[in-house]
């Protein structure tokens, strides 16, 4: 009975503890309900998940109202991957964020630091789950709200400034999303995404539909920060309070990615947006000048913070790139990237944040010597950062080796050398903290200690999902591989 | 026990060493080799560790007999390096000389590419370990030197792996040059992963890193890097490219041309780095060929030049250990303060020199009836060249002048005992194999028919060669022509990149300066703009680097939108 019900369910859990959370307010409660419910909803697109991993697509027409007309909950194995990525690090940053928000939130906002974590939870998993484009739209608006309140508790005063930014930015990122699905809904009559792409494939081209192209592709790509739209996003990042950072960074532009393949691959058919429409090079020169122009920002920067904010726009490089090869190999590598960036970027922001937390600090000069006094925390660190890299046997290399293949396949070899040249950026900027941290003695009169163990166990839970996920790759690979094969399938 | 793959007893105990206290760990250095042949011992043939990764049908563990025999001498080497060492008491060397002992051992037993390529990059970052322990700035720079050079092969390996696979969907570890043996049929991945391999098997043009940074190690380390890296590559090119014809060619030169060098250098480990060039020069030409006899002999070679090169490094090792120094001119007359340091290097140097009843008698053999045999005319008057060299520089010249020549006045302590066991070891395994040889033949990859004392003719040929070799060397010294030792640097190939770029920069800016002084300001002033450009658009306050405004955002958003507009219309 519970199980036919679990696509809303997913969706509904953290909508209604939200407002709890804020009836709470006393903090331990509210960390504890929001984590409980984060908790669920990981055991919830488990459940999905599995169901369907053999290639079935699970339905769920809201209020028993059929498709076309009414709102349609759609879970294959695309979203059910991204949904499983949302909720994990939400569980794992939620475990870092009792301590470290106790330390960086003032008392009497954390019940409403949980309300908005949980609505913009609910907003991430909605996007994702839902089949509906209105109801897309919704539900992005709700995760950006919330993740703008998020931003705006961050410590210092400029975050305020970056969490106003940001509003205007991803305000304007909505309005164009919402400009491209009325325009759809202007020449097809319907918001359904399959119903969709049903009946633009009969329309065919024309200027209204090009333009609603123009407007989705710009629009997601402001939120998923493609080069030159990232300029919001290394204040958000820098300027956040640690956890959210985590929570963001691994999940926010990762649903816009989703978002993107949605609509670019299933609304629109792939030989339209990239057969008709010169789509594919016009993403493919985008990626590649924004990977290796972020990457070289990253090497000057002395905020770690930000060093690693602009290594993620360099990250959503790659993961445009594979897009824009539309292969199936190439789509692989980017739900793969996708999927293990979050792995890797979740754990340098989460051993940052443990840095954070003993020093108040997250500028390179004042870690040096940190890794005799923190082992802990930066080896976990280390881990991410060869993660990063892409050495072999972490996750980083797995998803480094099928873009590789993927752009030999289609003999696009600038994109190689580009891959291969933003890893060796990598290399140095991850390295400066590197050295600063294990070459450097220590300062006489610092006296930090290593991180408390509610801070370590959450990051070396994802150090370890680095490792083992470089190992192991059948769930990752077999994963991306299906949700790969589903979006280019469809496509036909 | 058969289920662990071979080498990871080394590469796992390695990583526990430094959790054990300091005294038992030489100790287990000793036993984990024992136990790895052990385990070699109990394997029957075939292909274990059968694992999909990601949809990639990996073979961790491939048994056969051209893995076997590399496994069993990686083992014993392994173990007499470990006696060798059995002195240090430094952690680092003694994990990294494991991890790189096991990962070697783990690579000849891969059974496709990409666990290859793993072990392959691992070998590269434990092994410059053992030259950074020396702790000099010269040795932390060839140590560099050395990774980067490594490092690349690396590069180079996967970047074939991968085309490779693109081209045949296979990731198998099998032969990889076609049937012809001619490198125009090959794919271009092919040709890479050839590359890759003929970096670490030091092919001419591409060795300079071997002499560049095995004299810079630690004593003991010399020994451990003599044995492995430059064999796996030479394990890795008999699996993948036997009876490639270009390799016969590549190889008499490699035979041939460190000769020179050998005979002009001064420091006796780099004089022992070139005939181990040299040495693999036989091996190459032995794997070009590729006849069952001849790859026999490629692979007894690696055998046997193992054991009695590091019989040599052990020796010249010991001699650095006592007296500081490894350098010709300054040593000379040490049999009388270590007798049998000297014996045993002239074991050695006998058994690299291929007098008969001795180790590299019995293997060199075989591949000079393989050229024979296959009717290489100007290549067998190559390799007998170069027997002659090998005589010239390593048979006589390392223990004449380490040990007898003028009497450098130097009066040290015999090696230590553990030292002296493991030279006696591998000075008995070098008169052992001379002497019955059969149980090598036995274990080599295809069934040997051949007797190496059957044929008088040959053993009389060779002792005649050695005989007029060492004349040679006696009518030259006794006219003063022989090439005095001197205390200079010898200039290889890698002076160009070492010293004559850098001096042609160098002499490009001197020559500007005076020329034309405008000229050098304009390139000053143009490598500062470069680098303020840089500055300025990625410095933290970079343009592309700093807070923009909204306004600017929103700018670009707009752009963006008219141009996907336009790129849509048009």
């Amino acid at each position: 009975m519970i199980r036919e019900h679990l696509p809303v369910l997913q969706v509904v859990l953290p909508l209604v503890a939200a407002p709890l959370c804020l009836l709470l307010m006393r903090s331990v409660w509210a960390w504890l309900l929001a984590f409980i419910v984060s908790l669920a909803a990981l055991v919830i697109s488990i459940v999905l998940l599995r169901e369907v991993y053999a290639g079935e697509v699970l339905s769920y027409a809201i209020g028993g109202w059929a498709a076309p007309w009414g709102i349609e909950y759609r879970v294959d194995a695309v979203n059910a991957f991204i949904l499983i990525i949302v909720t994990a690090i939400s569980v794992v940053a939620l475990m870092f964020a009792k301590t470290s928000v106790a330390q960086e939130v003032a008392g009497d906002k954390q019940g409403l630091f949980y309300t908005a974590w949980l609505l913009c939870l609910t907003g991430l998993l909605g996007i994702a789950v839902t089949g509906d484009a209105f109801n897309l739209f919704v539900f992005l608006e709700i995760s950006s709200l919330s993740s703008y309140v998020l931003i705006g508790l961050g410590q210092d005063r400029r975050a305020l400034t970056a969490s106003f930014q940001y509003l205007v930015m991803g305000t304007i990122g909505a309005t164009f999303i919402l400009i491209g699905i009325g325009l759809l809904y202007m020449v097809t009559g319907t918001l359904n995404m399959m119903d969709l792409a049903a009946r633009l494939a009969v329309l065919g081209d024309s200027r209204t539909v090009q333009t609603a192209l123009a407007f989705l592709t710009v629009g997601i790509g402001l939120k998923l920060a493609l080069f030159p739209l990232h300029l919001w996003l290394p204040n958000a990042y820098t300027y956040a309070p640690s956890a959210v950072t985590v929570f963001l960074a691994a999940t926010a532009t990762k649903v816009a990615v989703y978002m993107l393949l949605r609509f670019l691959f299933q609304v629109f058919d792939a030989s339209f947006t990239f057969g008709a429409m010169p789509l594919g090079g016009f993403l493919a020169v985008l990626a590649a000048v924004g990977i290796l122009s972020t990457s070289t920002v990253s090497i000057f920067q002395d905020n770690i913070k930000r060093m690693l904010a602009y290594s993620s726009v360099a990250q959503v490089g790659y993961m445009v790139l594979g897009i824009s090869l539309v292969s199936s190999a190439g789509l692989t590598a980017a739900l793969l990237h996708l999927f293990n960036h979050a792995l890797m970027k979740g754990t340098l922001f989460l051993a940052l944040g443990c840095v954070a937390y003993r020093l108040g600090s997250v500028r390179l000069g004042a870690i040096a010597g940190l890794g005799q006094r923190m082992p802990w925390t930066m080896a976990a660190f280390l881990v991410g950062a060869l993660s990063l890299i892409g050495i072999p046997l972490t996750a980083g290399f797995v998803s480094k080796w099928y873009l590789i293949l993927a752009a030999v396949e289609r003999g696009w070899w600038p994109l190689v050398v580009v891959v291969i040249a933003g890893s060796l950026l990598a290399i140095i900027y991850v390295w400066r903290v590197v050295e600063m941290a294990y070459l450097r003695p220590p300062p006489e009169k610092l006296s930090v200690t290593e991180a408390p163990l509610s801070l370590l166990v959450p990051t070396w839970l994802l150090a370890g999902a680095n490792v083992y996920f470089g190992v192991d790759t059948q769930f990752s690979v077999g994963m991306a591989r299906q949700a790969a094969a589903l979006l280019t399938g469809s496509s036909g | 026990m058969t289920s662990v793959p071979p080498g990871l007893i080394l590469i796992l105990g390695g990583l526990l060493l430094p959790w054990l206290p300091g005294a038992s760990r030489p100790v287990v250095s000793l036993v984990l080799p024992v136990l790895g042949f052990i385990q070699l011992l109990l394997l029957p043939e075939g292909l274990y560790a059968q694992i999909g990764v990601a949809g990639y049908e990996l073979t961790l563990v491939r048994v056969d007999r051209l893995s076997l025999i590399f496994g069993y001498i990686f083992h014993i080497a392994a173990f007499i390096a470990a006696l060798y060492a059995l002195h240090i008491r430094d952690a680092t060397q003694q994990v990294s000389a494991l991890v790189y002992v096991g990962s070697a051992i783990g690579a000849v037993f891969a059974g496709d590419l990409m666990t290859l390529f793993v072990y392959w990059e691992i070998t590269a970052l434990s092994s410059v370990f053992l030259i950074w322990a020396s702790g000099s700035e010269q040795a932390y720079r060839a140590g560099m030197r050395y990774l980067i050079i490594q490092v690349g092969s690396g590069v180079l390996l996967l970047s074939g792996i991968l085309l490779h696979y693109q081209h045949t969907g296979s990731l198998a570890f099998e032969q990889l040059i076609s049937a012809s043996g001619q490198l125009a049929d090959a794919e271009p991945g092919v040709l890479l992963i050839l590359v890759a391999f003929a970096i670490k098997c030091a092919f001419p043009l591409l060795h300079n890193w071997l002499q560049d940074a095995y004299p810079q190690a630690t004593v003991t380390g010399a020994v451990f890097l003599s044995a492995f890296t430059t064999k796996l590559a030479v394990y890795a090119l008999a699996r993948g490219f036997p009876g490639t014809e270009v390799l016969i060619g590549i190889g008499v030169v490699m035979t041939l041309f460190p000769i020179f060098f050998a005979v002009i250098e001064n420091d006796l480990r780099r004089v022992l780095s070139y005939s181990l060039n040299n040495q693999l020069g036989f091996m190459v030409v032995g794997i070009g060929i590729g006849t069952e006899l001849a790859l026999n002999g490629a692979v007894a070679h690696a055998f046997v030049h193992i054991i009695y090169k590091a019989l040599l490094f052990m020796s010249m090792g010991a001699v650095l250990y006592r007296t500081g120094t490894i350098r010709a001119t300054d040593l000379g007359g040490l049999y009388r303060s270590m007798p049998w340091t000297a014996a045993f290097c002239i074991v050695g140097a006998m058994s690299i020199s291929a007098f008969p009843l001795f180790s590299g008698f019995v293997a060199k053999s075989l591949t000079l009836s393989a050229v024979v045999e296959g009717h290489y005319v100007l290549v067998w008057i190559g390799l007998l060249i170069a027997s002659a060299g090998v005589m010239e520089h390593s048979g006589i010249k390392v223990p004449f002048f380490a040990f007898f020549g003028h009497d450098s006045g130097i009066r040290c302590k015999e090696a230590p005992t553990h030292m002296l066991v493991a030279m006696a070891a591998a000075a008995g395994l070098c008169l052992g194999i001379g002497f019955f040889p059969q149980p090598l033949y036995a274990i080599l990859p295809y069934p040997v028919t051949y007797q190496p004392y059957g044929d008088l003719g040959h053993s009389l040929t060779q002792v005649q060669l050695l005989l007029f070799a060492a004349l040679a060397f006696v009518v030259l010294m006794r006219t003063g022509l022989y090439p005095r030792e001197q205390r200079a640097i010898n200039l290889d190939v890698d002076w160009v990149y070492r010293r004559f770029v850098p001096r042609l920069v160098i002499f490009a800016m001197q020559w500007l300066v005076a020329v034309n002084a405008v000229l050098n300001r304009a390139l000053h002033h143009l490598g500062r703009m470069v680098i303020r450009t840089v500055w300025r658009h990625y410095g933290p306050e970079g343009t592309l680097a700093r807070t923009w405004p909204t306004g600017s955002m929103v700018l670009w958003v707009a752009i963006l939108l008219v141009a996907s507009s336009l790129l849509y219309y048009a």
